[in-house]
């Protein structure tokens, strides 16, 4: 798939994860460093420049959220995490340290390859062309002209539906965490307002979505915030 | 106190006045209507005010009037609600008395309580009518009552010098000068003689009796100015108060708080009077002192209840009061003001004493040249209350010390006279051989030392009479001509005086010695009892400890028994337990009034002996005042009621209970800490062990679920096998679905699942549900249908997730492949109905309720595999979320599950329309 072997560093614990993870990467051409602890995997960081990151949060020497945080201080690299946890607020906190997407164990191998070939994407181009348009379904928008069309019809949208759609947008294919998206949206002071943010987002989902209901784009991640999914 | 040139009132003032304020709010107002003399027409006045009351729609309640078979009067009452009194039995005579429960349950908005001044019937809840004015005040009834002017306590001397007649039933001023309004009822005394002979006031026989005693004109004009005074007094107080509260003028006094000195002579109660009213009419505070002194110890037992009815009437008065002790009377009265910042001393007029004594007065005068002295006439003596020489002569100790019994009965008195008489003829007998070796010289010093021993081991009395003694037998036996009184050289008689009036010096002062002994003693034995309480409660770490070192304390320092009552947690006192074996213990606790206790409990005031709160009880219940709150009552059953008026008394009785309080307020907050250290580490335990078994129980199922995966993906493999490997992925995925769904489970049955309840749209969940379910959804098809006008809901959106999911999963489970499962929810009365439906085979007839149980499923022969866990966490969710959860067969057959969820009220949105009108931000 690759000209060149990109290489990933999968920081987990259990060995017969690292194992269907590292044969379903390579698969894919990825070269995969493996480690089991947190401490190692911030040696292996500093040191292989992996292209992108696999992180564990539950590690036994401590929380995977302080290597994204240390990390985070001198590298961009893409960190997909991976939660055993229920508590979302977890997953929240590693979003909002930088992490890029996250999976909830016990996950597919179909979805993991997902998320990295989205997280890849997005690094080498962005989802908005050139000329700053970006297509989804029938829907286009045109960040530029702040045009906004679905199925070659004007949409009408309000400052802060468009607010929204531009954070999504930028981050695409990414999950943003619901505090980002209300801070981005209406300022720090409305941390606790997100049921503004819901009811922007089934206005947004009803005048871009064929089904609000049954989103295709505008994904909700419970709990956590909303996903702009890029059809591959 | 600083002059401010400002107008603005001290800021401490008028905190002290919005407090004050605040505390009126909530209790009821009291208006006295205040006349100079029966027949004025304060009933008549009050009734007409009530009735006005009643016609404004105010609850008015007559609780006591008294008519006086006045027809005018009668005729008021007339259409107003009047109670039913209470009837008490008296001794086999049946009184009728203010039924004050039956008021209270009553709550009426006004209360007319006539004759303030009533004293109770004995057995009453209170002896005095105004107490139980101030309970219905506390319970925020407004009360209109009436006074006549000789009952006020301070004027009752004044009244009775005026006519000779003075009244038992007294007020205390400081509940007149407390009342919120006071209406003065006032006619010439002309016309009240008039209105007597009519027989107005009084029926015609008693008319005639009245007015020759009381009712004489000059009486009435004198009782009349009176009247004025007072009510005049008090209007100065109120304009007063309206200056400091509207900054009219910056009014501020100087520290002007009153220092009585009383002594134990009839006059004191003068003395307590006068100052009272001065204190009244500066507006400040006044103590009452009283200094026991050796030659004071010597009174009678009558004398010392008098000297402690005296100071109870200044407590009453609103004074604070103080027994001290000491030899100089003067020096201990400067001392005590310069302590606590007196700059006035009231004393009675001295009665004469040595002419080489001066009057303490001028002793003060020398000493504190800086204070106020003011001294005040001898008051009218009152023969009605002169009571002095009752009770028995002189036993040798003091007010203070009074509570301790000693056994000294007239016996052992005796004993002691005879003793001192026989020392000295011991004395004699011992010299006897000696006289031709000594000079008589020497032999009186053999006789004085004998005094002084006697003294120190007997007191004063035996000293004196070993004086005499010795003298005399010193004249007897010694003195030539011997064995004759007779005496030769008149040189002896100097010898004679010298010797009784050293004998009777040393006497006087060896007891005095003893007398300041036993103070110090006594209170170091005082503040030694203290020291060992708190060490001990401070050590105490249970509340039964708390109870036995009280109970222990008590009974050695005041010699009393002593019972602790700690309130249940509804705040009802609980009686005390004890051990099978004591039944002593169960004895004395037969008269304990649980009901008294509870009604100091409540109303965190004294009760029972020696207050004014039914103090015909055996006990005296004082209530622990803890810093938070009350913690319990003290029950202790003294030896007699004086023990509990002595102001040293009560005062280290109030310590103990405040230490025993606030070792209790203690004891109790360790329990709290305990139970909360125990809630926190069951939490701890429980969450950390469903963390562990979720991470656990997690990690296995994903390898599982990755690694089958990777196999079925795996090229090549026969189809066999791949067949195996999908087999093998969906087991895994279900098996996972299993494990959330038992996980989930736990958490909410163990209560501790923090709900994070957010307003939402439906639909966004119903989003969410679908995307989660893709994987087993399959081959079905989904619809939904979703009204348009869902308002937000507050859910946890993450745990209504799981039931859409549950309930899909389910719908998927038992219809066949290409079936259609609809989603539906709309607005049904106060709640949001949600409907999951499908066209399938239906549910099994019958058992739609256990359907939700645990572990159940629907359909008996199913290859379907899994408990029927699904349903039931359905059920706990919804039910934690106050809506309800049912199945339905519908018509066209199929399942279908119907849940609800509250619709509550939503939080305020954002303008909606902003930015569409065309504002410049508007998207083209």
């Amino acid at each position: 798939m690759t000209e060149f072997a990109s290489t990933v560093l999968l920081v987990e614990d259990e060995p017969q994860i690292r194992r269907f993870v590292r044969n379903a990467l390579e698969e894919e051409g990825w070269q995969v460093f493996e480690t089991a602890t947190l401490r190692h995997g911030l040696v292996e960081v500093g040191t292989r420049k992996p292209d992108l990151v696999i992180l564990d949060l539950g590690l036994p020497d401590g929380d995977g959220t302080d290597l994204i945080i240390d990390v985070r201080q001198w590298s961009a690299v893409p960190i997909i995490v991976l939660s055993a946890r229920t508590n979302e607020g977890d997953k929240i906190r590693a979003l909002d340290a930088g992490a890029d997407d996250y999976l909830t164990k016990p996950f597919g191998v179909g979805e993991l390859l997902a998320r990295v070939r989205s997280a890849v994407r997005r690094l080498r181009q962005p989802g908005v062309n050139a000329d700053g348009v970006i297509q989804f379904g029938d829907v286009k928008v045109d960040i530029k002209a702040r045009l906004v069309t679905k199925a070659n019809q004007v949409v009408r949208l309000t400052p802060k539906e468009y607010c929204l759609l531009t954070v999504l947008v930028a981050n695409a294919g990414r999950v943003v965490s619901n505090p980002q998206l209300l801070r981005e949206a209406w300022g720090p002071s409305h941390l606790e307002s997100s049921h503004y943010l819901r009811v922007f987002m089934g206005h947004l989902r009803r005048k871009l979505e064929d089904d609000p209901a049954q989103p295709r784009f505008f994904l909700t991640e419970t709990g956590v915030g909303y996903r702009l999914l890029l059809p591959l | 106190m600083t002059a401010s040139t400002s107008p603005r009132p001290d800021p401490d003032t008028l905190l002290a006045q919005m407090q004050a304020q605040d505390k009126r709010a909530a209790r009821g107002r009291l208006r006295i209507y205040f006349g100079a003399s029966a027949g004025v027409g304060k009933t008549y006045a009050m009734l007409a005010a009530a009735r006005k009351q009643q016609a404004e729609g105010h609850g008015v309640i007559v609780g006591v009037v008294e008519t006086h078979g006045r027809n005018e009067t009668a005729a008021l009452v007339e259409g107003l609600h009047v109670m039913q009194p209470k009837l008490i039995d008296y001794r086999g005579k049946v009184i009728t008395e203010f039924d004050i429960d039956a008021a209270l349950v009553l709550h009426p908005a006004l209360i007319l309580m006539d004759e303030l001044a009533h004293s109770n019937a004995p057995g009453s809840r209170h002896p005095k009518r105004w107490q139980d004015v101030d309970e219905l005040l506390d319970a925020g009834i407004d009360v209109f009552t009436t006074l006549n002017v000789q009952h006020l306590e301070s004027l009752n001397d004044v009244v009775g010098g005026i006519t000779g007649i003075r009244v038992a039933e007294t007020l205390p001023d400081t509940v007149f000068d407390a009342a919120d309004e006071v209406v003065l009822v006032d006619i010439p005394a002309d016309e009240l003689l008039a209105r007597l002979k009519v027989g107005k006031v009084y029926q015609a026989q008693q008319a005639e009796r009245a007015s020759r005693n009381f009712f004489r004109k000059g009486n009435l004009i004198a009782l009349r100015e009176l009247a004025l005074r007072r009510t005049a007094d008090r209007l100065e107080d109120d304009v007063q108060a309206y200056r400091v509260e509207k900054s009219i003028s910056t009014v501020w006094k100087t520290d002007a708080a009153l220092l009585a000195c009383i002594g134990p002579r009839p006059g004191a109660e003068h003395i307590i009077r006068s100052t009272a009213r001065l204190a009244s009419q500066l507006n400040t505070e006044w103590h009452v002192i009283y200094v026991e002194t050796p030659q004071l110890q010597r009174l009678s037992s009558g004398q010392r209840e008098r000297i402690l009815k005296t100071l109870k009437l200044g407590v009453d008065l609103g004074a604070i009061t103080a027994i001290l002790s000491g030899n100089d009377i003067a020096a201990v009265i400067v001392q005590y003001a310069r302590a606590q910042n007196f700059s006035k001393i009231i004393l009675g007029r001295g009665h004469p004493t040595w002419p080489w004594r001066p009057p303490h007065l001028n002793r003060i005068a020398a000493l504190a040249p800086d204070i106020d002295l003011t001294e005040l006439g001898r008051g009218s003596a009152d023969p009605a209350r002169v009571d002095e020489g009752s009770g028995m002569p002189g036993r040798n100790h003091s007010v203070v010390e009074d509570m301790e019994p000693k056994p000294q009965d007239g016996k052992k008195r005796r004993w002691r006279y005879a003793l001192a008489a026989g020392a000295s003829l011991l004395t004699a007998l011992i010299a006897t051989p000696l006289l031709p070796y000594l000079d008589l010289a020497n032999i009186v010093m053999l006789f004085l030392l004998n005094v002084v021993l006697v003294a120190v081991r007997f007191g004063r009395g035996p000293a004196i009479l070993a004086t005499v003694v010795g003298v005399a037998a010193f004249d007897f036996f010694f003195v030539s001509p011997r064995f004759s009184f007779a005496v030769s050289d008149v040189q002896y008689l100097v010898t004679f005086s010298v010797m009784l009036a050293v004998g009777l010096i040393t006497a006087h002062l060896t007891s005095d010695l003893r007398y300041q002994a036993r103070i110090a003693s006594h209170r170091e034995t005082r503040s030694r009892a203290l020291y060992e309480f708190a060490r001990k409660l401070s050590s105490a770490l249970q509340t039964e400890q708390i109870f036995e070192i009280t109970r222990d304390a008590v009974a050695n320092t005041f010699r009393a028994k002593a019972t602790l009552l700690v309130p249940d947690d509804a705040g009802r006192l609980q009686p005390p337990s004890f051990d099978p074996g004591e039944a002593s213990a169960r004895s004395t606790i037969g008269a304990l009034d649980l009901g008294i206790a509870q009604w100091a409990f409540d109303h965190t005031t004294p009760a029972g002996i020696g207050t004014d709160t039914l103090p015909g009880s055996a006990y005296f219940y004082l209530p622990l005042v803890a810093p938070m709150r009350t913690r319990g009552v003290l029950a202790i059953q003294p030896v007699s009621r004086r023990w509990i008026i002595i102001p040293e008394q009560r005062r280290q009785l109030d310590t103990f209970a405040a230490l025993a309080a606030i070792a209790l307020e203690r004891v109790h907050y360790i329990d709290v800490a305990q139970d909360a250290l125990v809630h926190m580490e069951s939490e701890r335990l429980r969450n950390s062990l469903l963390a562990t078994l979720s991470h656990d129980l997690r990690t296995p199922l994903t390898s599982l679920v990755g690694l089958s995966e990777t196999l079925a993906r795996s090229k090549p493999l026969s189809t066999q096998q791949q067949t195996f490997a999908e087999a093998l992925h969906k087991e895994t995925l279900r098996m996972n679905n299993l494990v959330l769904n038992l996980l989930d489970m736990a958490r909410i049955q163990s209560g501790e699942v923090k709900f994070n309840m957010q307003w939402q749209p439906f639909e966004e969940v119903v989003g969410s549900a679908l995307h989660a379910s893709q994987s087993f959804l399959g081959k079905h098809e989904v619809q939904t249908r979703l009204a348009a006008n869902l308002p937000l809901l507050s859910f946890d959106a993450v745990l209504i997730e799981r039931v859409l999911c549950n309930l899909l999963e389910n719908a998927t489970k038992y219809t066949p492949e290409g079936s259609r499962i609809v989603i539906g929810a709309e607005v049904s009365g106060q709640f949001v109905e949600v409907t999951v439906a499908d066209n399938g085979p239906g549910l099994p007839v019958g058992n739609k309720e256990v359907l939700f149980e645990k572990f159940t499923r629907g359909e008996r022969e199913s290859a379907t595999s899994g408990v029927g866990l699904g349903l039931a966490i359905c059920r706990a969710i919804v039910g934690a979320h106050n809506g309800t959860i049912r199945a339905l067969r519908p018509y066209g057959g199929g399942a279908s599950i119907i849940f609800t969820l509250p619709l509550g009220t939503p939080p305020a949105m954002p303008d909606m329309d902003e930015g569409t009108d065309g504002n410049g931000h508007d998207l083209p």
